[in-house]
């Protein structure tokens, strides 16, 4: 026993984080992966059929797939290229010295804080169009009210403005971290030769901060990408099919119309875009001379 | 120093595998530990039942718990409810049925969205014998209410809630204007037009306007304008009829509707006319309490009820069991479900729970006095009214429900928001066809 412990040792380490890892992870994606050549209604009584690739086929001449690939590009690429901007420029404030830096700090980071279903019922509340306060604000300002998540051409912005608000102080916090971590000498021998507060910002700390920047930006592109919490609890979807992203429209063939096999091809797509995503961040990192 | 990093690694490695079994042993020997108790006890004292009820967030199961204690009483079966939200309902349920768990025991459905679909996937556990064994148990259910809940004879549900689709109206608004309780929906119309006064924060008229939530809601209109959602297996949504009903109905709510209609289910919808912000509601008859109970409604002493207006076609508003209990197909206690079904579904506490305003499926209570004595009279005159000329479905009889009612709330959703109607119906009629091929 002893002697087969001691020739084993790796594996006995590190068999528990593998049987976890393949219990919950690898399982589930291999199950997705086969039900998606499949035709299965969730019946108990007639067993998936082999269908092959008509999932996929049917999944790709689906006008409500298609848009809602593209809603979920809109709703990731947009929400994230403002919350970086915003967070590098929180982050820059927040290492400034300020009276009260402590609880601004504080302050700003509670909003990620909260629970996003939370999150979301509580904008629903402010976006109400006829007693909500995002009206009641812009009637003060001599605007007029708009129908937020009830309209179908505002529903996105609205949901990208609850991102932002929500998930800003994540970047901001990352981007601090790193600022603190900054070497003082090149901004001094910058001072002296004269550069200005752009030039310091420009030339110095955003490439010094490239490192940051990237993984800050690859961990929230991801949590972006499969949002589905704050738009499930504020519209569902709604108006109409406006606010469908992969994950509602996945959730909707998966669980309401029980089409489970062509939800699964659905996910398996959606799993190859996240990776390839990932890979080719991670690939830009490298290149930028840093390592994981 | 070697040596003991060695003994370290001996040690570490024990413990990783005395976790490992361990833990795969508790599931084990917990299992025994209840099986032996149980055998001990079970020859000296009664044991202890506990079921399991997935039921809807519905006034029905707040009326229901209360009473619990005293099935407990007369049974010492312990009950124990788990209730959701209807979409979540049908999702919760469908998943934990599929996994073939056997935790269901008693389960809240609604026949004509998952009935088919449940019943043919095999969830629910056949209730012909149950019944059957109870003599002349079910001559007393409404006919078509049971017909929603049965394949050929074979019974897989008792129906629990009735519902049609009535007109709630604000009486104090009427009144001041002078106007008449409409009868015709071109009366609703100008009516409706008449009391919109967006500057005082009041609407001609709400109702649901969210994609798939909206269709039940809709059909007594499709139905009062000569429509249907379907005919001899082919979709009907782009006749003439039910154009002509999808541009009223949204254009109701598109002039005199309150902002934001696009996403509101009955919730949004009665909270609008609880609030005092409209003068006319179609829903169903069975939400009444949410408009009638002070703590819930501002207005609960000026709400009044109307049969549903009469359409070119004549008044055939949907007259339907919404809800059901069936009964797990996996389920280990059966007889206790079926103990807790045959007492909820009983004579007395259907006349009960229908005194507190959940509308049953019995006739004999429907008959007697009592069973509508605490209903608004108005109301009881109104369900009576739609049920000489009703239509036993509110959404098209398919299997996959959940899909057509989306490709149908699509076509609503044009409506409301003025768009081109015929365009948006004659897309919709395509992919509602290709559902009805899929399930011939």
């Amino acid at each position: 026993m002893t002697n087969w412990i001691d020739r084993n040792i790796k594996w006995v380490f590190t068999m528990p984080a593998v049987i976890f890892v393949a219990l919950m992870m690898v399982m589930p994606v291999g199950y997705t992966f086969w039900l998606s050549f499949h035709d299965w209604n969730m019946s108990n009584v007639t067993p998936p059929l082999w269908v092959a690739f008509e999932n996929y086929k049917v999944l790709f001449h689906d006008e409500l797939f298609l848009k809602s690939l593209k809603l979920m590009f809109y709703f990731t690429i947009a929400s994230v290229a403002i919350e970086t901007v915003l967070g590098v420029g929180l982050a820059i404030l927040m290492n400034q010295n300020i009276v009260g830096k402590g609880i601004v700090k504080t302050l700003f980071l509670l909003p990620m804080v909260a629970t996003p279903v939370a999150v979301g019922l509580i904008w629903v509340l402010i976006y109400e169009p006829n007693i909500g306060i995002a009206n009641v604000f812009l009637q003060k300002l001599g605007l007029p009210g708009q129908e937020w998540l009830t309209s179908q051409n505002l529903v996105m912005p609205s949901l990208i403005f609850i991102d932002v608000w929500e998930w800003t102080p994540m970047i901001a916090l990352i981007v601090l971290a790193g600022l603190v971590s900054l070497p003082k000498d090149p901004y001094e021998a910058a001072m002296i030769d004269g550069a200005n507060t752009w030039q310091s910002f420009s030339k110095i700390t955003l490439p010094l901060l490239k490192p940051t920047l990237y993984s800050a930006i690859l961990l929230r592109m991801i949590d972006a990408l499969k949002t589905f919490d704050i738009i499930y609890a504020t519209t569902q979807g709604g108006p109409g099919t406006s606010s469908q992203t992969i994950n509602i429209y996945g959730y909707v063939l998966g669980f309401q119309y029980f089409k489970i096999g062509q939800a699964s091809a659905l996910l398996m797509v959606f799993f190859v875009i996240v990776l390839s995503i990932s890979i080719f961040t991670i690939l830009l990192r490298k290149r930028a001379g840093v390592n994981l | 120093m070697k040596k003991s990093f060695v003994g370290f690694k001996k040690a570490a490695g024990y413990l990783a595998l005395a976790v490992g079994i361990s833990s795969s042993l508790v599931g084990c020997s917990s299992g025994t530990n209840t099986s032996s108790g149980s055998g001990s006890t079970g020859k000296t004292e009664k044991k202890v039942e506990e079921i399991r009820v997935v039921a809807a967030n519905h006034p029905w199961t707040e009326s229901i718990k209360a009473l619990l204690p005293e099935f407990e009483k007369e049974t010492g079966i312990k009950v124990k409810v788990d209730s959701y939200f209807e979409d979540q309902l049908t999702q919760k349920t469908a998943v934990e049925f599929a996994s073939n768990s056997k935790n269901i025991d008693v389960v809240m459905f609604r026949p004509l969205q998952d009935g088919k679909m449940f019943h043919k996937s095999g969830y629910f556990a056949d209730m012909t014998d149950y019944v059957g064994k109870e003599k002349g148990y079910t001559d007393d259910f409404i006919p078509s209410s049971l017909g929603s809940v049965k394949d050929g004879e074979k019974v897989f549900g008792l129906p629990l809630v009735t519902e049609t689709e009535v007109l709630y109206y604000r009486k104090d608004l009427l009144e001041k204007a002078g106007i008449e309780v409409p009868k015709t929906l071109e009366e609703l119309e100008a009516a409706a037009k008449k009391l919109n006064d967006p500057a005082h924060g009041v609407s001609g008229f709400v109702a649901r306007g969210k994609r798939a939530a909206a269709v039940t809601q809709f059909s007594s209109f499709l139905y009062g304008f000569g429509g249907d959602f379907m005919k001899d297996g082919k979709s009907a949504i782009t006749a003439p009829e039910a154009i002509e009903a999808f541009n009223y109905y949204g254009n109701l709510l598109n002039k005199y509707g309150p902002k934001g209609t696009l996403n509101m289910s009955w919730p949004e919808a009665m909270a609008v006319f609880t609030q005092g912000k409209a003068a006319f509601y179609t829903d169903a008859s069975s939400l009444f309490t949410n408009a009638t109970d002070a703590s819930k409604s501002t207005v609960a002493d000026k709400v009044g009820f109307a049969p549903f207006p009469a359409g070119p076609n004549g008044t055939k508003p949907y007259v339907v069991t919404s809800w059901a209990l069936g009964i797990g197909a996996n389920s280990e206690k059966k007889d206790a479900a079926w103990k807790f079904i045959k007492w909820v579904e009983s004579k007395e506490m259907v006349a009960k729970l229908q005194a507190e305003g959940n509308p049953g499926a019995r006739i004999s209570v429907w008959n007697s006095p009592e069973g509508t004595a605490k209903f608004p009279k108005d109301l009881a005159a109104a369900i009576a009214e739609n049920g000489k000329s009703g239509t036993p479905y509110d959404r098209p009889v398919v299997i996959n429900v959940g899909n057509a009612r989306d490709t149908i709330g699509d076509v609503i959703l044009a409506a409301i928001e003025g768009k081109d109607v015929k365009a948006a119906a004659e897309k919709a009629d395509g992919e509602f066809q290709k559902i009805l091929d899929s399930e011939k």
